[in-house]
């Protein structure tokens, strides 16, 4: 299994932000995305995971392969741990909801509702949706916000287990997760040119894309 | 796919999921139109089918802007985008619950309100068919209306006025069918015309409102 990006741009609202990407990741891989704020870590990893069309490239990867985590977790706040995973579990087919809650430490909070939890048990548990998911490439955003170190070093156990399975990972942090093994590719470069005269042509054309 | 129905419902049913608030609104605006109207039986039934059809549309209209607004704020919409389900199945089955907890609980408290508004007994059971036939065309056509306004602050307006149009065909056909039904006229043609409004919606608009969801999440 192999994920390739090759020459890929990317717009956020119209506007081109990230433009040449291209890089290849393999089983048993990841790669961190590193860059400063607005440089377009978020919409290369929703145009990865098919939120949105990429403005040129092409992106080859098996179909239903991706999960992607976001800054918002998708967590229902009237249920409670365990059934929002079940939900999840289920959409997904698998049946590996025990397995996610014991990964992420979970497994004490199962019956507590989703409003009850702190910012980084909510973290934790939109991170232990992964699990359930079953697919084999992670496509990360932020995923340590709000977690203590603690969590960090146990979520970064978590990838490294999905990596020795013959997962992938792809990862947009600020922070160190302690993931020697994995490359880092620095989104600077690859920063769209402003075009002349301020606006962009083609963004009415993005729209029917 | 049962997952998110059931999902969804088991929200519906939980504090803050809004479920009776629009039977409730259903019920009140049935009280107070014989409040206003005046305690003239022959006036009540004249307007009965008419006044019970707004109501109904009324109150479908009330929750449909928490159809996506809720999944698009905690993040679910995204997710559900990526999940191994196509987006007519996640539309489709969201217009299946929100009919679940209005139009289907709208149908089967109609009779009571019904009596309420001095409807010919004539009446009631064609009342009940109307609603049961015609209201899945409400949440189908509302939940277009939802996909393409999610996202939007405050689209909740805007949402009625984009919607509200297109329940015209619906409340055109229910209430003929009631106003038919009551005097002991035949009812087949509106009954099958508001079938067939019900049955075009549910074929074609899940495409639409998925195509809407498509755009509005990028």
């Amino acid at each position: 299994m192999e994920l390739t990006v090759t020459d890929l741009a990317c717009a956020r609202g119209g506007v081109p932000v990230l433009e040449g990407v291209g890089f290849s990741l393999t089983s048993g891989r990841a790669l961190v995305l590193r860059g400063p704020n607005g440089i377009g870590k978020t919409t290369l990893l929703r145009t990865l995971a098919g939120l949105q069309p990429a403005l040129a490239g092409a992106v080859s990867v098996p179909p239903e392969s991706m999960a992607y985590a976001a800054h918002a977790d998708g967590l229902k706040a009237v249920l409670t741990v365990v059934e929002n995973l079940r939900f999840w579990a289920r959409i997904f087919g698998t049946d590996t909801v025990e397995a996610a809650l014991v990964a992420m430490n979970l497994g004490a909070l199962r019956d507590r509702a989703a409003q009850n939890l702190s910012a980084g048990q909510k973290r934790r548990l939109g991170l232990a949706r992964l699990l359930v998911t079953g697919r084999p490439i992670w496509v990360l955003d932020e995923p340590t916000v709000s977690l203590d170190v603690e969590s960090v070093a146990l979520f970064a156990g978590v990838v490294r287990g999905h990596l020795a399975a013959g997962g992938m990972a792809l990862i947009a942090t600020h922070i160190d997760m302690g993931l020697t093994e994995a490359e880092v590719l620095e989104l600077g470069p690859y920063k769209a040119k402003a075009r002349p005269g301020g606006g962009y042509g083609g963004a009415f054309d993005e729209a029917f894309a | 796919m049962i997952a998110l129905l059931v999902r969804d419902l088991r929200l519906g049913m939980r504090a803050g999921g809004g479920f009776g608030l629009g039977l409730a609104f259903f019920l009140i605006v049935a009280v107070l139109v014989p409040l206003g109207v005046g305690p003239e039986g022959q006036t009540l039934a004249k307007i009965a089918p008419g006044i019970l059809w707004v109501a109904a549309l009324l109150a479908c209209l009330l929750s449909l802007d928490r159809i996506f607004a809720l999944d698009f704020e905690d993040g679910s919409l995204d997710l559900l985008a990526t999940a191994p389900m196509p987006l007519e199945g996640v539309v489709t089955m969201k217009a299946l619950a929100h009919w679940i907890t209005t139009g289907l609980a709208l149908t089967l408290a109609s009779p009571v309100l019904a009596l309420l508004m001095n409807l010919p007994g004539a009446g009631y059971g064609w009342l009940v068919a109307s609603l049961a036939v015609g209201t899945p065309a409400l949440s189908v056509i509302g939940t277009f209306g939802a996909a393409l306004t999610v996202g939007l602050k405050r689209g909740g307006l805007l949402l009625s006025l984009l919607v509200l149009p297109l329940y015209v065909p619906t409340l055109i056909f229910g209430a003929e069918v009631v106003r038919r039904g009551a005097e002991g006229q035949a009812v087949l043609t509106p009954l099958l015309l508001l079938g067939g409004i019900t049955a075009g919606a549910a074929a074609l608009l899940p495409f639409a409102s998925a195509a809407a969801l498509r755009i509005n999440l990028r």
